[in-house]
């Protein structure tokens, strides 16, 4: 077979295959992306929660993407006590300034960063929360102190709408 | 090959003839144009947002849309709300939520996630506040009705007095389109009802072909996707069709027979 | 048939193929010596193949998100359908691919009619492939009602009354399917796990299929056997791989334009309406495949008897091998078939079509002619045929009526031009 001839197979046979590859892979899609969050459930990707009958020292829990939010409006004693615990104690240091930008306002992801279990408020060593299930401690910030959990609790992203209404997500 | 064609045209008729007149009884539909038929059909936003007015205004105390969202109203291919828009629109209704702290039900302001707020609590509310007649859901009433949206548009404006001997029951009325001709609905359009905020005059006709088209739209909120998606997907079949068709002619060529 | 000879090329496939021969099966399947004069009707095979595992990549991908409960199936249908990425597009996919699936079968089924490919020695492929069908439908019922339409609880109900039809433990049997008094939650939880598994059912007999087929091998549009591999057959790979790649690709453009232009117009819109138990339709009926058959069930008048015509319609099919009586096996060759074929092929289609219309006056008894014309076709006019019929003289090989040069090549030519008539 002459040269130019099987360019010419060879330049059909691989057009053929680039363009049924392009085919294949434009099925493949939708079959993968159908598993990924739908439209109802990036609806609920947010949560809108009413602070306004929340006094200091105290705590709620809320639901927000299937996962307990703990938000705590700290006393000023709380506050000061946070703010003072030097970086060098700390497992996974963070400043509180950096965890809570309204230094009133503490919210984050009642997930204990060791297995995934739900802390106790106002339990444990250090005047913040304890997690029951393998014994780790956290302070008054949401910080681990002590116990095998690694990392601090989460903050997830959150913005004040309003003076009494959190936006979580 | 003779014969496969005459039976293929054979089917063609009958499959012809059976959709024909299973679609309705032998009444003919009013016509108009809907701009979302054909292949390249797409929806008229102002029409559709024109339709979720009159669904609102006139419609919606006594039909369900319960498969629709709040949300969907920003969605692409749709009315074309803005996410604002639609959050007012949702705010404007109340929603049944709880239970609370104290394990009781409460209502509070729509949101985008709602689901849009049905008028009765369930069907047998509707039916004994109608003359123990449903009003259905009008979700996908579109596609659960044989003539589709010429249907629904000839229904509303198809009432009219009933034949000389014919007598009706208290809350039965007669209508052209409706099969069987009685419907437990009254004529729910007339000229003027609604005051249009785009400033399109409201003519019965006009009514009609909006709310049709919003209905359309909430029975296939996709369907612009689907059509695009479907240029694309035809034009590349053919395409790798014919790429698919010369690489056989090439390796068949090897062999002393036709293919 | 088999090929021990073949070695893989590489050390890990010569390690892997000695304690499980996958390249020796690959290689055979590659190999595979095809008859090179197999026109299109060939090709629905392969087509085949494809709406098996489009239905059941889509089937699984879709029971992801549905929920086989009375009280949410339909509206999870709808959350497929509106919030799911690319939801509308699997659901539709799945319907019509049933539709596409069934087209396929009939087109796959007819042409085996045609050119005797249910003749020895292929009678074990001819019945897997009817164990197939019948396996096909009940997948295509249960899966019709699992939207909880209309259409679904109605249809459900019809048919599995059907049941009751047999003496003494009919109703027994019809409460066990219903797991209740009446269709309910419980046949529909149930209704969803055996559709599930019907398809991989329909998987492995498929493979058995294949493999009985590639012991004799393909039969061929004049029907006699292959006399010398080296110039009857083609490799099966690339000449009929492309072959059945460029069939298939036509059959995809139909599949598109149902899937995104007109994704309803198989279906019936009562389906749109959730079921209610306590309003029936106007008009029930099946999908457009069951029609034929919807047609025979309601053309005898007795209830049991009705049921038996309607199976007996499939089963007859499976006695074909044995009912034909001709030596010759591709139409081709059979003048006298072929007009009788022809005739058989227009009375199913008006099967269908009646079986779409209201059971009463014309239509029952053209249904009713029908139906009785059906079975006289299997029962007397083939085993007739066989004896009577005068066949056309069956050239010596496969490649001859192409190549021409040989004694029969005036007997081929004439038999072209009856075909054409």
């Amino acid at each position: 077979m002459s040269e130019k001839k099987t360019k010419r197979r060879d330049f059909l046979f691989t057009a053929t295959y680039a363009v049924g590859a392009v085919g294949v892979g434009a099925t493949i899609w939708p079959m993968i992306d159908q598993m990924n969050p739908d439209a109802s459930v990036k609806a609920l990707a947010s949560t809108e929660v009413d602070v306004s009958t929340l006094n200091p020292g105290k705590t709620i829990t809320v639901l927000w993407r299937g996962k307990p939010v703990f938000i705590r409006r700290r006393t000023q004693e709380e506050i000061e006590e946070a703010r003072s615990v030097k970086l060098e104690d700390l497992k996974d240091p963070q400043k509180d300034e950096d965890r809570a930008k309204n230094p009133e306002w503490l919210v984050m992801l009642g997930v204990c960063t060791h297995l995934g279990c739900v802390p106790l408020d106002q339990k444990g060593d250090y005047n913040g929360w304890f997690c029951p299930c393998h014994g780790s401690h956290y302070d008054i910030s949401g910080r681990i102190r002590k116990g095998p959990a690694p990392t601090n609790m989460e903050i997830p992203k959150y913005q004040f709408v309003d003076s009494n209404t959190i936006k979580i997500g | 090959m003779k014969n496969f064609i005459r039976i293929l045209s054979l089917t063609i008729s009958l499959v012809g003839i059976s959709l024909y007149s299973s679609a309705a009884e032998k009444v003919e539909y009013l016509k108009t144009d809907w701009t979302f038929k054909g292949p390249f059909g797409k929806f008229d936003r102002a029409a559709l947002q024109r339709g979720y007015q009159v669904y609102k205004e006139v419609c919606s105390s006594c039909h369900s849309m319960k498969y629709l969202s709040y949300r969907n109203l920003a969605e692409k291919g749709g009315p074309g709300f803005t996410e604002s828009q639609a959050k007012a629109i949702a705010a404007s209704f109340e929603v049944t939520d709880g239970p609370n702290e104290d394990g009781e039900m409460f209502t509070r302001p729509g949101k985008l996630s709602d689901k849009f707020v049905m008028p009765y609590d369930n069907v047998k509310a509707a039916q004994a506040a109608n003359g123990g007649a449903y009003p259905p859901d009008m979700t996908v009433l579109v596609k659960a009705r044989g003539g589709g949206v010429d249907y629904i548009y000839s229904l509303l404006q198809g009432y009219e007095d009933p034949p000389a001997g014919m007598t009706l029951d208290e809350g039965v009325y007669y209508n052209k389109y409706m099969y069987g001709n009685k419907i437990k609905m009254s004529n729910q359009l007339s000229d003027g009802l609604v005051e249009y905020s785009d400033g399109t005059t409201a003519t019965v006709e006009q009514m009609s072909k909006d709310v049709t088209t919003f209905l359309m739209w909430t029975a296939e909120p996709h369907l612009e996707s689907r059509h695009q998606m479907g240029f694309k997907a035809v034009v590349y079949l053919i395409i790798l069709t014919i790429l698919v068709y010369f690489s056989m002619k090439r390796i068949w060529s090897r062999v002393e027979t036709k293919v | 048939m088999n090929n021990h000879e073949y070695t893989p090329k590489s050390k890990f496939g010569k390690w892997f193929n000695d304690r499980l021969p996958l390249l020796t099966l690959a290689n055979h399947l590659t190999d595979y010596p095809t008859p090179k004069n197999l026109n299109y009707w060939w090709t629905f095979g392969g087509i085949l193949t494809f709406c098996l595992i489009t239905q059941i990549v889509t089937g699984l991908v879709l029971a992801m998100h549905y929920i086989a409960h009375a009280d949410m199936a339909f509206e999870s249908v709808e959350h497929i359908m509106r919030d799911v990425n690319y939801g509308w597009l699997i659901r539709y996919i799945h319907a019509n691919g049933a539709s596409m699936f069934f087209l396929a079968v009939y087109i796959h089924i007819f042409r085996s009619l045609f050119y005797g490919s249910y003749k020895a020695p292929r009678e074990i492929i001819w019945i897997i492939g009817i164990i197939i069908y019948l396996l096909m439908m009940a997948a295509a019922f249960l899966g019709y009602v699992l939207p909880w339409g209309q259409m679904s609880f109605w249809g459900a109900t019809v048919i599995t009354n059907l049941f009751s039809a047999i003496p003494f433990v009919g109703e027994g049997i019809v409460k066990w399917l219903w797991g209740g008094y009446s269709v309910d939650n419980p046949t529909l939880t149930r209704f969803f796990t055996l559709h599930y598994l019907i398809p991989f059912l329909i998987l492995g007999l498929v493979v058995l299929h294949i493999w009985a087929l590639h012991v004799p091998g393909n039969n061929n549009p004049v029907g006699i056997d292959i006399q010398k591999p080296s110039k009857d057959t083609v490799p099966f790979h690339p000449y009929i791989v492309i072959k059945d790649g460029f069939a298939l690709l036509m059959f995809m453009i139909v599949f598109a334009f149902f899937v995104f232009y007109t994704p309803n117009i198989l279906g019936h819109a009562d389906n749109y309406i959730e079921a209610n138990p306590l309003v029936t339709p106007a008009h029930i009926v099946p999908e457009w495949y069951l029609l034929p058959f919807y047609a025979i069930l309601r053309s005898v008048p007795d209830k049991l008897l009705g049921v038996v015509a309607m199976l007996s319609a499939i089963f007859i099919l499976a006695a074909l091998p044995w009912l034909d009586t001709s030596k010759i096996r591709s139409a081709v060759f059979r003048p006298i078939f072929r007009q009788f074929y022809w005739i058989l092929v227009a009375d199913v289609l008006i099967l269908g079509y009646v079986g779409a219309m209201p059971a009463e006056g014309l239509y029952l008894l053209i249904a009713r002619i029908a139906t009785a014309y059906y079975f006289l076709h299997f029962l007397v006019i083939l085993p007739v045929l066989g004896f009577k019929e005068r066949t056309i003289p069956v050239p010596m090989s496969i490649t001859e009526p192409i190549l021409g040069g040989s004694p029969n090549f005036a007997a081929v030519k004439n038999s072209e031009n009856l075909k054409s008539q």
